[in-house]
């Protein structure tokens, strides 16, 4: 039972690997094999989600190495989570993909989608900080491929920007890493935290310096301002369907963040105190700001799409930053709901773009205009966090949460007027797109025969899944609680970890 | 030996950063390939510093120079080795289907996708 772990990371990486020796040009069994491994993967996510809601912390040792010398994968509530999001996110992905040709287009798009899958998984479930710099580099590179497919020249250039953001930012994650390992020699993110706690006054300093730049690489990862650049481009010239799943990529950094600083650089720790908080919180709030007023200049659907990604980012990261076990959960929630609302609302973007030209200006009603319509409607409905969808309760809980603390008031201000700006942003975009040219009676464009159903089947599902989060919000912030209450007491994953023996002054 | 290493990664750091900085992709992609030799050295340095010490356990010898960062460097120069290839792909195929290396997105090209 315990092996099924690591089935997250090694069923992408040998299908994939099949995927590209075995059905090179047969794109409809890569179809079949690639929505066959989604669907379990989804049953494999709930298994582990089931195993880690009891509150045990399953460790997985790599080749039976005992802990701090081996690379360990380490299964808790916030992992099964993570992986239980990418499962989702990646069947109606995938099913989009499929359902609109846009896997047709280029080669290769499946076996690049399980290696992204595979860093994502492996990113989420690692508890070593050399294997989560592996993990990440997996899922960049193959990132990179989905980025490009579909070929054009706009897209190769806003392609060659994104690389050449993530290699400086994978070049800083190794000085982080080279830093942490010259103070505290291991790489075991549960012997950092233990190594961390007992370190002397005479290493502080250096060790200040690697949890910044770990911090740096993470923020980068997470889009927060200013390390956002990357981010407008490239979610906007990416195919649709690949911008959605990159919906995920951001959370990568957030989960990073969330994880370190609890664990090894937590709030308790003297080495380390009080080098995340405060700033990363003002720098959330621009975040939030930035991204909202993106929204609203916008000139293309694409890019209001990609600033309403900036956006959530800065929405989970405010929370996030906060580090109380109230907070946390909060932010977890609006993760999740983040993730789904960003990805419903780029297969939006991606209906119109199938129709018609997706900058803002009036034109002929397009085909299906109703239902798109409607769906816009919604998806803007959760990105703005208007009742009744989930975007309203995360921002809710989000608000509720900070009100004990120092900057209730600037925080509240900043996430208020920020939803009155982005219902503004989208309120503009929808009216100009939708309402714009349709006036007068005139008739809807008919259906073309090369639109198929799917797509709209999969915007849909992304949608009631929003619903259903909102709906189930006693339960579901009943688990993120448990989740946040574990992270905070990092100790049971260090005991999970490396015994019980650790707990006293660590391994010397 | 400490200021030779320092400096040299100091040098190369700075050539790579200043090279990032250009608005074409040819010294972009070397400004990165010096910075990610820069973090090699660095990594190499992080299990400090010693010459002529073994990194494997052998009878009478007391002191030994770490061997994980050895093991880090060999991960780090592969992953950069193919990093730098696909960016050297992604940029021709921009300078082929674009006309142009320049790196930077103009807005009026933008405008006319």
């Amino acid at each position: 039972m315990t092996h099924w772990i690591i089935a997250p990371i090694v069923i992408p990486a040998v299908l994939a690997a099949i995927m590209v020796l075995a059905m090179r040009g047969n794109l409809f069994l890569q179809r079949v094999f690639s929505g066959a491994a989604a669907v379990g993967m989804l049953v494999l996510a709930l298994g582990l989600l089931v195993q880690a809601a009891g509150g045990t912390i399953t460790v997985y040792e790599l080749g039976n190495w005992p802990a701090p010398f081996g690379i360990v994968l380490v299964l808790d509530r916030l992992s099964a989570l993570m992986v239980l999001l990418s499962a989702v996110l990646a069947l109606v992905v995938l099913a989009y993909a499929a359902g609109s040709g846009w896997d047709g287009r280029g080669r290769h798009f499946h076996a690049l989608f399980q290696f992204q899958l595979m860093g994502i998984n492996g990113a989420f479930l690692t508890g070593d900080a050399f294997n989560l710099f592996v993990f990440f580099e997996i899922l960049l590179i193959a990132s990179y491929g989905l980025m490009i497919h579909g070929g054009g020249a706009m897209r190769f250039r806003a392609g060659v920007q994104y690389v050449a953001y993530n290699l400086l930012a994978s070049a800083l994650f190794l000085f982080a890493l080279g830093t942490i390992y010259a103070v505290t020699g291991t790489l075991n993110m549960a012997d950092i935290a233990v190594r961390v706690a007992a370190l002397g006054p005479e290493h502080t300093a250096l060790m200040r310096v690697g949890a910044i730049l770990l911090l740096l690489v993470f923020a980068a990862k997470a889009a927060l301002l200013p390390l956002h650049f990357w981010l407008p481009e490239t979610y906007a010239n990416a195919p649709a369907p690949v911008a959605a799943l990159f919906a995920i990529m951001t959370k990568v950094g957030a989960y990073g963040i969330l994880r370190m600083f609890t664990l090894a650089f937590g709030p308790g720790v003297a080495a380390t105190e009080g080098i995340a908080g405060p700033w990363l919180m003002a720098a959330a709030l621009i975040t939030l700001a930035i991204g909202m007023i993106g929204m609203l200049g916008a000139e293309r659907l694409g890019r209001l799409a990609a600033f309403g990604a900036i956006a959530s980012m800065g929405t989970v990261l405010v929370a996030l930053t906060q580090f109380t076990p109230q907070s946390t959960a909060a932010g977890l929630y609006y993760i999740i709901h983040s993730t789904l609302a960003v990805a419903a609302l780029f297969f939006v973007v991606d209906l119109v773009r199938a129709r018609r030209s997706e900058a803002l200006r009036p034109a002929p009603a397009i085909a299906q205009h109703g239902l798109i319509a409607a769906l816009f409607f919604a998806t803007a409905i959760a990105m703005a966090g208007l009742p009744p969808l989930s975007g309203f309760a995360g921002k809710l809980l989000i608000l509720d949460a900070v009100r004990g603390g120092d900057h209730v008031v600037l925080i509240w201000a900043v996430i208020l007027a920020t939803s009155l700006v982005a219902i503004a942003a989208l309120a503009r975009a929808g009216s100009l797109v939708f309402w714009g040219g349709s006036g007068g009676g005139v008739k809807a464009a008919a259906v073309p025969a090369t639109l198929r159903p799917v797509p709209l089947i999969a915007t849909v599902a992304l949608v009631a899944a929003i619903g259903a989060l909102a709906v189930f919000s006693g339960p579901v912030t009943a688990y993120l609680d448990a989740t946040a209450a574990q992270l905070h007491a990092p100790q049971g994953y260090i005991a999970a970890v490396l015994g019980p023996v650790s707990l006293e002054g660590g391994l010397q | 030996m400490e200021l030779l290493v320092a400096s040299a990664i100091g040098v190369l750091t700075a050539a790579g950063i200043y090279l990032v900085l250009r608005q074409r992709t040819f010294p972009v992609i070397v400004g990165m390939t010096l910075i990610s030799y820069a973090v090699n050295v660095f990594l190499f340095a992080s299990g400090r510093l010693v010459v002529n010490m073994p990194p494997v356990l052998r009878d009478g010898v007391d002191s030994y120079t770490d061997p994980l960062p050895q093991a880090l460097v060999l991960t780090a120069i592969v992953i950069a080795f193919g990093m730098t290839a696909v960016i050297v792909l992604m940029s021709l195929g921009s300078f082929i289907s674009g006309r142009t290396d320049r790196i930077d997105l103009s807005p009026k090209q933008d405008a006319s996708e």
